[in-house]
């Protein structure tokens, strides 16, 4: 291998990273730079908008958290987050449990069936949940998206957990079985314990799917003060046609990367979750 | 076929470290089976990569045939090799696994199907050219990597420890076919392995090596008989050397060539397996108390202490043949010895070998 | 006694115990999955509206004057088009930026934080940072392009007002949302190959360009599958990035199945010609299902 051969291949390396982690991060560059600079400044056609032509400024950030209900979503989304987070839970660790330890084909066909059905998509059953939500009463209430949002977290929820169990040997519950606890003791007890990462992964999960999610909470809730973050920010953020660029900015950067840091730390495990068995 | 010859090779990892392989300079013969032997971490499969072109040494210089090969690829160096798990294209047949390297090479497509079956009707496997490597035995895998790499005809051959994913039954024939496989083509071959049962059954020399360095180099005979160092002489044989030291010298002598005495002075039935050269010569008498004896089959291995002396105490094994009909009761003590001349002297503090010393051994 | 109890402990959880952990889980995806399912085609196939609790049964009706209607077969066309221009830059792009990511160098930890942002942040509020990018006359786009003298200042490209330049905004957008989400998958897939598998072809001779395709990329085969088949499924069902940037707009070249179905839908209060629309995405779904499975088991039996 040349000298010069080396270099270029060196030179073509950075070059592609560079260009494509500009592309990538660029709008949050971006946002940044939008949430700090004045409107007069923004607003001008003619300036550079990579500098600060005049000095930057909190306004920004100050009508965000003052004029309009950006709090008031961000503690929406973290209630809603925290209720479903808990009915995941509750719902998807005994199911995946329960199916991790059936032993023959059944477990794993059942397995296969619960993922699957994560791939329909809200954009096919929000129509129909539209009128169960409005039956039920729970029409424009942060209540509509906690008893839908379930339907979404749990089945993929299974499918991770239900690798994570399948990694746990059977003599871990037999011994403690062997000791004393019930079968289900023993789960509760022995497996959950050990399981805390995966269940950890699961409640990232489940939050940040709450955080993204975007049609059923634009369909069931009309209110300014009963949205959250995901619909709230692109919706509300104006005042007839008009933008509230900078705020708005400010709001997209805020919101997005706290939850984008947690996500991209359990990141390498979902992407098992979604390879599982087709990678050997 | 062609000489590999390294030059005061070295492969530094982390600055500031002992380096993987220190200093090495070796030359093969040509056509020989040469193995790098020795324990996990010893540098042989470091110096095996160097070789191939897979590590750029630190410092030194590799020869193949003759010429420099440093800043060659590996393509360009004219070498096969085996990986440890035989690294077959999965989602290729054999029969393209095997014109894999043909293809990579320029070969015109006319001539591959010559060579491909030249190459498999070498190894016998002609009727699985359709197959799926996940459809062969382990075995099979093996005779198809060496397929791919003879089809090349290359100048060397290199095998890094072929034979330790495939389980006990299997090696014993695998290696028997490996060496028919040496035999027929003749070329060159360096192989690495940490067992030195293969290494002793199938080398034409050994290159021992421990710590990135090389202890000896010799035949199998020259390193079990005449070992260079007390590593070299614990490593090869099992059960390993006794090593009893005393003073600045350790002394050490093989279970084998350590005998009741009864055996020794003829006085005991001696059936064939033991040779006659054994009983010949002085011997040092040494008691052993028997701790405990472990029956083989065709061999008892009797673990135990000296007794009495100026080595009381010193841990010793020695090996019987199951034909011999001395007892060793756990506890007991029996009169053993060894013939003095199969006795071997090393340093104490270097470890490396030293004249004979006479010594009182009482 | 501890024998019997041994024995007993090596099986499943009883049937009682198993079926009553795995139950509730069955019962939210039937009543929020299934049934809604059903109650799409049943809407699909009646006159339901928002506002009015009838349901009279029209038979096909919906669906004849949805596939007669131009907004429809735009839609279709758009979100095919969308999907598959999306997914091709996609593979390619990520299959580059998989490889140069692939051996660690310093820094590659947050290299990797930076690229996967747009996967990771809520995809409502990296579309919306798009819309401040593409704005008709304060695109940082359009400024840049200026500055380089390509583009005159008073005839600024209509990033999203101008059809063809909307299609490929949304597209764009797509794609910068799933590049990261790709490559992050191929990463996992190509450490999977063992090492020894391309030192292996370097010794045969192979160079880099034959050794990615013709070793590493066939190998990577089930994997790759894996990653388009989401990719589509994300692309194909999404309407927040329609939504959001364009609502459809300009006259509707951009609006695709789901974007569609949620304007007539909701906005235009037509559940009954909503839930028809929606219905479309069905046979691909159930296409890609298929795909899914048949990779799932082929790889089961390597």
């Amino acid at each position: 291998m040349s000298a010069r051969r080396k270099v270029a291949g060196k030179v073509l390396h950075v070059g592609v990273l560079v260009f494509f982690t500009t592309v990538l991060a660029f709008p949050f560059f971006w946002m940044l730079i939008a949430s700090f600079k004045q409107n007069i400044d923004l607003y001008t056609v003619e300036n550079n908008p990579f500098k600060f032509n005049l000095p930057p400024t909190f306004e920004h950030i100050r009508f965000l958290f003052t004029q309009t209900r950006f709090v008031r979503w961000l503690g929406n989304t973290a209630l809603v987050g925290a209720i479903v987070v808990a009915i995941t839970l509750a719902i998807a660790v005994p199911a995946a449990y329960a199916l991790a330890r059936l032993t023959g084909r059944w477990g794993q066909r059942l397995g296969i069936a619960i993922f699957l059905t994560y791939l329909i998509p809200p954009t096919l059953l929000f129509i129909p949940l539209s009128r169960v939500v409005a039956l039920l009463g729970l029409q424009d209430s942060i209540f509509s998206v906690v008893l839908v949002y379930p339907s979404m977290t749990i089945p993929f929820s299974i499918w991770l957990l239900m690798g994570f169990f399948k990694s746990i040997p059977k003599e871990l519950e037999d011994a403690a079985m062997v000791d004393g606890l019930t079968r289900f003791g023993a789960f509760l007890k022995m497996v959950v314990p050990i399981s805390v990462s995966g269940i950890l992964t699961v409640v990232i999960f489940s939050f940040t799917l709450v955080t993204q999610e975007f049609v059923y909470a634009l369909t069931f809730i009309s209110p300014e003060s009963n949205q959250m973050i995901g619909v709230g920010v692109p919706i509300f953020l104006v005042r007839g046609d008009v933008y509230y660029w900078g705020s708005l900015m400010a709001a997209c950067l805020i919101a997005s990367l706290p939850i984008g840091f947690i996500y991209n730390l359990f990141l390498d495990r979902f992407i098992a979750g979604f390879t599982v068995g087709s990678v050997k | 076929m062609a000489i590999v010859e390294t030059r005061r090779l070295t492969k530094v990892f982390k600055q500031g470290e002992l380096g993987a392989v220190n200093d090495v300079s070796l030359t093969t013969l040509e056509g020989e089976f040469l193995v790098f032997l020795g324990p996990s971490g010893s540098g042989k499969t470091t110096l095996l990569r160097m070789i191939a072109g897979l590590e750029t040494p630190t410092s030194g210089e590799i020869l193949i045939g003759g010429r420099v090969v440093n800043d060659l690829s590996p393509r360009e160096r004219r070498i096969a090799m085996v990986f440890q798990s035989y690294a077959l294209y999965p989602h290729l047949t054999v029969y393209k696994n095997i014109a894999f390297p043909l293809k990579a090479q320029g070969v015109p497509k006319a001539d591959h199907r010559k060579k491909v079956e030249w190459a498999a009707g070498l190894l016998g496997i002609g009727r699985l050219l359709d197959r799926k490597p996940r459809e062969l035995s382990g075995g099979e895998r093996q005779r198809v990597a060496l397929a791919r790499a003879i089809v090349r005809e290359p100048a060397v051959f290199l095998l890094d420890e072929p034979l330790s994913n495939l389980d006990a039954k299997l090696r014993a024939s695998a290696r028997e076919e490996l060496e028919r496989f040496h035999t027929s083509v003749g070329t060159t071959t360096i192989y690495v392995t940490h067992d030195q049962v293969e290494a002793m059954a199938m080398g034409d020399r050994i290159v021992v090596m421990n710590f990135g360095e090389v202890r000896q180099i010799g035949t199998p005979a020259e390193v079990y008989d005449d070992p260079a160092d007390t590593f070299v002489a614990t490593f090869l044989g099992s059960p390993p050397m006794n090593l009893v030291e005393r003073d600045d010298v350790v002394v050490g002598f093989r279970p084998e060539h350590f005998f009741p005495v009864a055996v020794l002075a003829g006085r005991a039935a001696v059936p064939e397996p033991i040779r006659v050269a054994d009983r010949e010569g002085p011997y040092v008498p040494l008691s052993l108390r028997v701790g405990h004896e472990e029956y083989l089959g065709a061999e008892r291995i009797v673990y135990g202490a000296i007794e009495g002396g100026a080595f009381h105490g010193r841990k010793v094994i020695s090996r019987l043949s199951s034909t011999l009909t001395v007892r060793c009761e756990p506890g007991s003590v029996q009169a053993f010895a060894v013939t003095e001349r199969h006795l071997k002297f090393y340093d104490r503090a270097s470890g490396k070998r030293t004249a004979a010393r006479p010594h009182t051994w009482q | 006694m501890t024998g019997d109890r041994r024995r007993a402990a090596g099986t499943a959880p009883g049937w009682v115990l198993g079926t009553a952990m795995f139950a509730p889980s069955v019962l939210y995806i039937v009543l929020l999955i299934g049934v809604p399912f059903a109650l799409a085609v049943l809407y699909a196939f009646s006159d339901a509206r928002i506002g009015s609790t009838g349901l009279h049964f029209v038979g096909v009706e919906n669906f004849r004057s949805i596939l007669q209607s131009p907004s429809f077969r735009k839609a279709l066309r758009n979100s095919i088009v969308f999907t598959l221009c999306a997914q091709l830059i996609v593979i390619v792009c990520s299959n580059i930026l998989s490889i140069a990511l692939e051996k660690p160098f310093r820094g590659r930890g947050f290299v990797r934080f930076l690229i996967l942002l747009p996967w990771v942040a809520p995809v409502s509020l990296g579309t919306i940072g798009w819309k401040w990018i593409l704005d008709s006359i304060y695109s940082v786009i359009t400024w840049v392009l200026v500055a380089l003298h390509l583009v005159k200042p008073f005839n600024a490209p209509m990033w999203l007002g101008e059809p063809h330049l909307a299609m490929a905004s949304v597209i764009l957008v797509h794609c910068w949302r799933l590049i990261p989400f790709s490559t992050v998958i191929m990463l996992a897939g190509r450490s999977a190959i063992s090492k020894e598998i391309p030192e292996a072809a370097a010794i045969d001779g192979a160079g880099f360009w034959r050794t990615t395709f013709q070793i590493n990329l066939p190998m990577m085969t089930p994997i790759l599958s894996v990653a388009v088949l989401f990719g589509i499924i994300f692309t194909f069902t999404d309407m927040t990035v329609v939504y959001i940037l364009t609502a459809g707009g300009p006259f509707d070249s951009t609006q695709t199945l789901p974007s569609l179905a949620f304007a007539t839908g909701i906005a235009g209060s037509d559940l009954a010609a909503g839930a028809a629309i929606s219905l479309f995405l069905v046979p691909v779904l159930v296409l890609v299902a298929y795909l899914m499975l048949r990779v799932a088991h082929r790889a089961e039996v390597v």
